[in-house]
């Protein structure tokens, strides 16, 4: 019924929106491998991080790209911080205990944001966001282009660390027993605040690739959230590859959602599909069984 | 049974405030922290007793609300009618999700994510569909009768929502004492346990967040009488889930008086957040935010954990007591 004029595009454009979304997921799924927590907070800190980059281009006239070199490391520091010394100790050890303590911490720096920003809508002027190259018969944002690229790089970055390096050997092994690893002399508290430091710095460079297209205020990140909740489900908790996969599969489901239901309802589309997800697969379609 | 005389303390107490004070701020007050204190004693019945952690309580406060103001004002229909039907709403949308999620073994984060997911569904279609009166919302004429659920002043609605709140705590007494409360606890204790010794623990939660719903959808319904409008994000909107769980964890999760004692405290908070730095949104959050941290971190049993602790450095222990320990 509909040409291939719209879908493939539609289809494109998905797939580049989706490769976002994976990254928001890649940083809860390595949270949750790892912790086995579900980190609420990251919605909240992914909104800190765009308005991290927003000022890093209004105030010091650096690029989103540029400053996602450095504000990887910053964030990577300030999740570090977080679980080392604040959600690790308050937790006593009780997953429940976990939810609530992210949740404060959600609710905290949202509404911090909120309190300091006002509820305006923020976006900044590039020259470059609105180019386009164009593939096939289908026009595509540059902007969009590149953060796809990079978040290929990314995950093929991140594989490849946690085969490979030692923090990486580290952080399986906690991740398959903690106990063991602790006993083979792995500072697991450390290894814990790497993890979720690593999760946190992908907010970051999220926030720079998203900023050049998207606006920002301070409920911003809550919209990737549970997008990413929803892919790192249906990817299987913990898995690298399944939260890309399940990336770029929400982004095609959400645009081919939005073409044929419109905008406000083709939000719905994603929350049904979780929740679907959840009932009926709640280990994903990658996962092993929990 | 034992435990009622402090409720009926409470009760009484409570019940004089309109006549030694005529003062609507005091009455305002009064009445969010009431309501945040039974839309929590719902969250405390699955939550405090049961373990099972919602985030989307605003599922049901919202159906509550919509149910009592829709069905009065597009079908005319008498208000404690359709506040009536809101509590049972609720209660019908607890029975749903917790059906549907405990049936397919959701528990912790997950059980914690699909009812914030429900709660988010619920707030969409709410903010689209005509008959919430999508975003405008929906007004509830003005008709200050007490057939109609309005009165000239605020004490009569003070003393409606006590009433309601007295309900709920010695509900939540009732349950506490009965063979029902001992599954749920032993439920949040150990689930895998419980089950073992034979507790039909989908039938239990199921039946815990029934129950925990209709509370909170009543906080819902009252929530309509009382501001006489609703739209999506007051009904479903996150803030509602928020304070339903916040009360009962600073008061003393998985007690009687915990969500009371809470609400008073944030709302507290909150009005003093608003004395000292103006109207400026967000800051009263953010220390709701903080104190639901600290309290984790240094009191995980709350208000009510730390009376208890300074109680029994006072009174050296007569026998080793049967409370729950945290941990």
């Amino acid at each position: 019924m509909v040409s291939s004029v719209i879908l493939v595009p539609a289809l494109l454009n998905g797939l580049m929106t989706g490769a976002v979304y994976a990254l928001v997921a890649l940083g809860l799924t390595l949270i949750y491998g790892v912790l086995h927590i579900i980190n609420f907070a990251h919605g909240a800190l992914l909104t800190a991080a765009l308005f991290a980059a927003f000022f890093a281009n209004k105030l010091l006239g650096i690029d989103p790209y540029v400053a996602a070199l450095f504000l990887a490391p910053l964030f990577f520091g300030i999740g570090y911080a977080l679980q080392r010394f604040v959600i690790g100790p308050a937790a006593h050890g009780e997953d429940r205990n976990i939810l609530l303590v992210t949740l404060g911490l959600a609710v905290m720096i949202e509404n911090a944001l909120l309190y300091a920003f006002r509820a305006d809508t923020r976006t900044i002027n590039l020259s470059y966001a609105f180019d386009v190259v164009e593939i096939g018969n289908s026009f595509l944002a540059v902007p969009r282009v590149v953060a796809f690229g990079v978040v290929v790089a990314i995950a093929a970055l991140l594989w490849f660390a946690m085969r490979w390096t030692d923090t990486g050997k580290a952080i399986r092994a906690v991740a398959k027993e903690k106990l063991g690893a602790e006993l083979s002399g792995i500072n697991v508290a450390h290894i814990y605040a790497v993890t979720f430091g690593l999760g946190t710095a992908c907010l970051a460079v999220t926030a720079c690739l998203l900023i050049p297209t998207y606006y920002i205020n301070p409920h911003a990140g809550n919209a990737f959230v549970l997008i990413a909740f929803t892919i790192v489900v249906l990817g299987g908790m913990g898995s690298v590859a399944g939260a890309m996969l399940g990336g770029l599969f929400v982004g095609v489901v959400e645009s081919f959602s939005g073409l044929y239901l419109g905008e406000s309802l083709g939000q719905i589309g994603i929350f049904v599909m979780f929740i679907l997800v959840l009932l009926f697969r709640p280990s994903g379609l990658f996962g092993e069984r929990a | 049974m034992k435990g009622l005389a402090p409720i009926a303390t409470v009760a009484v107490l409570l019940a004089l405030v309109p006549f030694i004070t005529a003062s609507n701020a005091v009455l305002n007050f009064l009445v969010m922290a009431f309501l945040i204190a039974l839309a929590g004693q719902g969250w405390n019945i699955l939550g405090g007793y049961g373990g099972q952690y919602s985030f989307g309580h605003a599922a049901f406060f919202g159906t509550g609300t919509y149910v009592t103001a829709v069905l009065q004002v597009r079908y005319g229909m008498n208000a404690w009618l359709c506040f009536a039907l809101g509590i049972a709403g609720g209660a019908l949308v607890g029975a749903v999700i917790g059906g549907l999620s405990f049936r397919s073994g959701l528990r912790g984060s997950y059980f914690a994510l699909v009812t914030l997911a429900f709660a988010e569904v619920l707030r969409i279609v709410a903010s689209v569909a005509p008959i919430t009166g999508a975003g405008v919302g929906t007004l509830i004429k003005l008709d200050l009768r007490p057939e109609a659920f309005q009165f000239q002043s605020r004490a009569p609605f003070y003393w409606v929502l006590l009433a309601l709140l007295v309900v709920s705590l010695i509900l939540t007494r009732i349950i506490e004492d009965s063979r029902f409360g001992a599954y749920l606890v032993a439920l949040r204790e150990n689930e895998d346990a419980a089950k073992a010794l034979g507790v039909d623990t989908t039938l239990v939660k199921l039946g815990a967040m029934t129950i925990s719903a209709a509370i909170t959808a009543a906080a819902g319904g009252f929530y309509a009488q009382y501001f006489l409008f609703v739209d999506a994000g007051i009904a479903y909107g996150p803030w509602i889930s928020v304070e339903a769980l916040l009360a009962p964890i600073i008061g003393g999760v998985g007690t009687v008086f915990g969500p009371l004692l809470g609400a008073l405290v944030i709302r507290t908070l909150g009005e003093l957040t608003k004395i000292v730095a103006g109207d400026a949104p967000g800051l009263d959050l953010v220390i709701y935010g903080s104190v639901l941290v600290a309290v984790v971190a240094f009191a995980p049993r709350g208000i009510a954990g730390l009376i208890e602790r300074v109680r029994g450095r006072l009174t050296p222990p007569a026998a080793p007591s049967l409370e729950r320990s945290h941990g």
